[in-house]
């Protein structure tokens, strides 16, 4: 057992509440101190990579799209069980022909890059129906880490939304799915949709030359996770609401309305799978008020593993009643980061919305506050792909939406909106 | 619609099957059970103290406890801020008409101060009971009683994480108080002429004297006097004496310390929680009575 991480929850939180306060807030830091680099670990591994090629990925776009999936090919380990697929409007085996996986060694994965070399674009995009044929070939493999990379330059145009959602509640739960937008026509909405519900990450890729880099490092992440179908169980008490549950790092995510019942005033929250590596959740519990130097566990937070019910690691939120407002009105100042980086994410979303229905008195009032947010929480990347969008002034705090603002600096904005940035040091010990 | 099974045991109104708080007085309907929930009652407290079903942790034999012994009497209290006590108190009936007492106030800012506090008064009143027993004189008993503790306090720790504690010791016989301490925990004289026994080993709000591992040598202050008339010694921590600074504040608020010892300690601690039981209260009160010494 020595390659399986150790896994830790840190709580961060001020734990007093002002005489008749409910809302208790804290940021649990979940951090796997992962198996050593190189080492094998022992869980069984499984890839599918889905290359889209609609016809709308001829010219350079499908010839990088080869290198980047004939790269991840080579990144796979020997033994982790792998398929291509290609997507159109329909779904289409490329390697190996059959609907199956196959263990990666140099010749299945000579062969696959072979295959890969083959690939045009000539199409429609339909990627429901690709994921759905992922589901089937990770299906003979219940234990293993499964992940999918799925890349798209368009639209998802021929399958209706009904049957695009009912593709995506089959695969939950089934796999984990990172995304990756490609040019400037995809939907940011549909691969959020899609990162969303399969637990992975969605990234824009504005120059096709940068995804042989990308797909060699996504897959070497996959590579690295040593923990399938991990959980975050949260337990309340009698009365108690648990008002949400959301990753906010590395990346927004709202996780309240995956719960999975798992108990006696207790719910499972999927993570999916866990390499080395950490990540950080807000959770709010809305507990039945308590007589002051009361002190009340709101939320006992465990990592599981649901099928097993094994216990990687376990945290308290508290709540102490205090009549002493010093005590109770300090903000944690984890929470309130994130508070903000929530708030921050909202106002571009809103902001972007708003321009697109043509609301530019609301688009500018959005986007100019998240300008001036990011300014002053330090988050430079954000500031700088705003500037692309609107004419900020900082002296006067003033914003002018830009008249012609490129396609991929509003796709980029748009999709990394919800990356978030840690702080930078630990403000208290 | 859920029918009515039963009534509040506080107020008689009716209760509904599976409700743990009357809608009537607010109060928990199935508290005081053995081994139930002390805020809702239910059965399922787990083993770190926080009950399954409604979260609140139990209160802990340490949370708030009294104690009688010969004609003396103490109670300790965690107060209203803090989510734990961390003082200790110890007293003990010497031998005929000889009380001895000690309390300690662990260190909040310290790593496990509660824990150091308790080590410290087990130690200091063992010690201070053999050297007494065995004839030593008050003086040297309670030096010998707060070495014991320090050291007691020193080996649950090394000088980077050390719990910390004040100590104060107070051992009163008919003919002599000898009172002993480190630290800005107090003993007063509540008599014809009230008056402060200790002063307080503190610097602009820091201690400069306390036990533990990164103390180094603790030099206890040691005083003797022989009262003239009856009275009371009143031994306590800050938590007390923050409220009733002064000896007159003190012998104000205990008008019959002599004749009702607990209540007494009962009632200084209720009145530090109602001005706010912003640190956790401790108080001994030990009668004097003139006389020869018994031996």
């Amino acid at each position: 057992m020595t390659e399986q991480p150790q896994f830790t929850i840190r709580v961060d939180q001020n734990k007093y509440l002002p005489v008749g306060g409910r809302e208790v807030h804290a940021v649990l830091t979940v951090e796997a101190s992962g198996p050593v680099d190189n080492a094998v670990p022992e869980t069984q591994a499984a890839e599918v990579i889905i290359v889209d090629t609609s016809g709308s990925m001829s010219y350079g776009k499908i010839a990088e799209a080869r290198k980047a999936a004939q790269a991840a090919v080579d990144t796979l380990r020997d033994g982790v069980f792998f398929a291509i697929v290609a997507g159109t409007a329909q779904a289409h085996m490329i390697y190996p022909p059959e609907r199956r996986l196959l263990p990666s060694n140099p010749q299945t994965r000579q062969a696959a890059k072979e295959a890969i070399s083959r690939l045009q674009a000539d199409g429609g995009t339909a990627m429901g129906r690709w994921l759905r044929l992922a589901a089937d070939l990770f299906e003979p493999f219940p234990g293993a880490i499964k992940h999918a990379i799925l890349l798209t330059d368009g639209k998802n145009e021929h399958q209706s939304a009904e049957e695009f959602d009912a593709d995506l509640a089959y695969c939950t739960g089934r796999f984990v799915c990172d995304c990756r937008g490609v040019g400037t026509a995809w939907v940011v909405a549909e691969l959020r949709k899609v990162g969303s519900a399969l637990l992975g990450n969605v990234m824009d890729i504005p120059n096709p030359k940068d995804l042989e880099a990308d797909f060699r490092a996504m897959t070497q992440a996959a590579m690295g996770k040593a923990v399938a179908d991990v959980a975050l169980r949260v337990w309340t008490p009698q009365n108690a609401t648990l008002k949400f549950v959301k990753q906010v790092s590395p990346a927004l995510e709202d996780l309240t309305a995956r719960r999975i019942p798992s108990g006696p005033q207790a719910g499972d929250y999927p993570t999916g799978s866990w390499g080395g590596e950490s990540r950080e959740y807000h959770i709010c519990v809305e507990v039945p008020p308590g007589v002051v130097g009361q002190e009340m566990r709101a939320a006992w937070v465990k990592l599981v593993v649901p099928d097993s019910g094994f216990q990687l690691a376990a945290g308290n939120v508290l709540a102490l009643w205090s009549d002493d407002l010093v005590q109770s009105t300090r903000i944690n100042p984890r929470v309130a980061h994130y508070t903000g980086q929530q708030e921050l994410a909202g106002l571009i979303q809103e902001g972007l919305q708003a321009r697109k229905e043509g609301d530019l008195e609301l688009a500018t009032a959005r986007l100019g506050r998240a300008r001036g947010m990011a300014q002053q929480s330090g988050h430079g990347e954000t500031a700088r792909l705003l500037d692309k969008v609107i004419d900020f002034d900082p002296e006067s705090g003033t914003a002018r939406l830009k008249p012609n603002v490129e396609k991929a600096d509003e796709i980029a904005l748009d999709t990394r909106s919800t990356r978030t940035v840690r702080m930078r040091k630990d403000p208290e010990s | 619609m859920t029918a009515v099974t039963d009534t509040c045991p506080h107020c008689a109104y009716p209760v509904l099957a599976g409700e743990s708080f009357c809608e009537e007085c607010g109060r928990a309907i199935h508290a005081g059970a053995p081994g139930a929930c002390t805020a809702c009652g239910s059965a399922s407290l787990g083993a770190d103290g926080y009950c399954g079903r409604c979260g609140v942790r139990q209160p802990t034999g340490r949370d708030h406890h009294e104690t009688v012994a010969g004609n003396s009497a103490g109670v300790s209290d965690r107060g209203r801020r803090h989510s734990r006590n961390e003082d200790a108190m110890a007293l003990a009936e010497v031998g005929d008409r000889v009380m001895a007492g000690v309390v300690c106030d662990g260190v909040s800012s310290s790593p496990r101060p509660d824990e150091g506090s308790l080590a410290a008064v087990e130690a200091g009143m063992a010690t201070l009971l053999k050297e007494l027993r065995s004839g030593t004189g008050q003086v040297d008993a309670t030096r010998a009683a707060v070495a014991r503790a320090a050291a007691a306090i020193a080996v649950l720790g090394t000088y980077d994480d050390a719990p910390a504690c004040t100590y104060v010791s107070a051992v009163v016989a008919p003919d002599q108080v000898t009172i002993g301490w480190v630290g800005d925990s107090r003993a007063y004289w509540l008599g014809a002429r009230p008056t402060r026994l200790t002063t307080d080993d503190n610097s602009g709000g820091m201690l400069t004297a306390w036990l533990g591992a990164d103390a180094g040598e603790v030099i206890p202050q040691v005083s003797t006097f022989e009262p003239d008339g009856p009275g009371v010694i009143i031994v306590c921590s800050d938590g007390l004496w923050n409220y009733l600074p002064s000896a007159e504040d003190m012998a104000q608020a205990a008008p019959d310390a002599a004749v009702s010892p607990l209540p007494t300690a009962q009632a200084l601690v209720r009145l530090a929680n109602d001005a706010g039981g912003r640190d956790n209260i401790t108080v001994l009160v030990i009668p004097f009575e003139k006389g020869s010494s018994p031996k």
